[in-house]
């Protein structure tokens, strides 16, 4: 009895007040006639009204730093400096370039290797660690920074975060997907760890922002600055604190 | 107004369509901050005189779904799915909860074109010109958003899938 003759494109264009007349006058009609359809029609406006009222206040924020920064230039060297510390690209190891001659003709990729999977990978292995957490302990910290140095082809350096409460403990060295992987494992008085995961990247990838991924308990911070690939994970520590240990991190390389 | 200042205008409206996408805002940041890059980036590809939004829309989708192509290669082993019925809205109120329940229930494909007609107001055409589809798979994706958004918030006895994050 109430089948519909609305097309469902019509109803659709009617609730989104998109049909023209004088078909918008005929589905009227039809919907005084069917009292189902008109109360589904009725619901599917109230949910456009409560879509709109519920995200207009985004609207209104503010814009956050770290978006206007993302609009200001290709090549995110120029603003890093500007930008000050907190949403700044991290900047990493001095002097050190790739050889130009090696650059690939592909687009840039970007972070789309998964290095805070990687990285977050790492962290639950190797943190929870009693008798082996490090393959060089902090003792022997000049040969661990130069044998990792070695291996990557990048003069690295072991940040000091003792500022932000964390003590060195060592280091090892790790397979990655492309090559070997430095890993510094730190701790903070009470016992709770923070791994820095830093690799090479490559040559086609631009240098990122901070950013933030969730891996499953462990949460890690992540950027790439001259090739060089950091992220420092956490599975104990929130998102802020870690945060604070990142800034540290890159104070740190970058005085 | 450079073409800077006029991708910088448009931020608040990419905020608030990733806001609904996303969920979190955190998350939803993000998912903004990959597309502005992405967009400088390709810039170049974008025609001066035509209509920005529309571009930035797109290259938005186009990052979204390289994203959950992602996620779900990534974290096939962290997610359970369970069974949870559906509670009634009282009285017809659209509680926000409820609204948020709602739109998680939905594909993202169906999501992305009911947000685009809703909050941005866009044309069928638009939609499907920003996400690269026929305008038919358009209305289509749309009616069914918003019959699911309604049998969720109604609370009939179909129940969806909620997806836990340990």
């Amino acid at each position: 009895m109430s089948e519909s003759r609305i097309p469902e494109a019509d109803l659709q264009a009617y609730v989104d007040g998109r049909l023209a007349e004088p078909r918008r006058a005929e589905v009227e009609a039809e919907l005084g006639a069917q009292s189902d359809l008109a109360e589904q029609v009725a619901a599917y406006r109230a949910h456009k009204e409560a879509l709109r009222a519920a995200f207009q206040p985004v609207l209104e924020e503010p814009t956050p730093v770290r978006l206007l920064d993302a609009t200001r230039s290709q090549r995110p060297r120029s603003w890093a400096m500007a930008a000050a510390v907190v949403w700044a690209v991290l900047g990493g190891v001095a002097g050190w370039a790739v050889s130009e001659a090696y650059r690939p003709t592909q687009q840039a990729a970007r972070v789309e290797v998964p290095l805070p999977q990687r990285a977050a990978i790492a962290h639950a292995v190797y943190a929870p660690e009693v008798r082996h957490p490090v393959e060089v302990g902090a003792d022997q910290e000049a040969h661990l920074v130069a044998w990792l140095s070695k291996r990557l082809g990048a003069p690295l350096r072991a940040p000091k975060l003792e500022s932000v409460g964390y003590r060195l403990m060592g280091g090892r060295l790790l397979p990655g997907e492309s090559g070997p992987v430095a890993h510094f494992m730190y701790q903070c008085e009470k016992g709770t760890r923070v791994t820095l995961y830093v690799r090479t990247e490559g040559p086609d990838h631009g240098e990122t922002a901070f950013r933030y991924a969730d891996e499953g308990n462990v949460r890690v911070f992540y950027w790439v600055d001259r090739k060089i690939g950091y992220a420092l994970s956490s599975a104990d520590i929130s998102r802020e604190r870690l945060y604070g240990v990142a800034t540290a991190v890159y104070q740190q390389l970058n005085p | 107004m450079t073409d800077r200042d006029q991708v910088v205008a448009l931020i608040p409206r990419l905020r608030r369509y990733a806001r609904a996408l996303v969920g979190d805002p955190g998350g939803a940041d993000d998912l903004v901050q990959d597309t502005l890059e992405r967009a400088l980036g390709k810039f170049h590809l974008w025609k001066p005189g035509t209509d920005l939004r529309a571009w930035l829309f797109a290259v938005m989708h186009n990052v979204y779904v390289n994203q959950l192509r992602r996620r779900r290669e990534s974290a096939a082993f962290d997610e359970e799915t369970m069974e949870i019925p559906v509670r009634a809205a009282q009285d017809g109120a659209l509680a926000a909860r409820d609204l948020q329940r709602g739109l998680e229930r939905l594909p993202a494909e169906q999501l992305e074109v009911l947000l685009l007609v809703v909050l941005e107001d866009m044309s069928y055409q638009e939609v499907a010109t920003a996400l690269g589809v026929p305008i038919g798979t358009v209305m289509s994706r749309l009616s069914r958003a918003r019959d699911k958004l309604r049998l969720a918030m109604e609370g009939t006895t179909l129940s969806g899938r909620l997806q836990v994050i340990k």
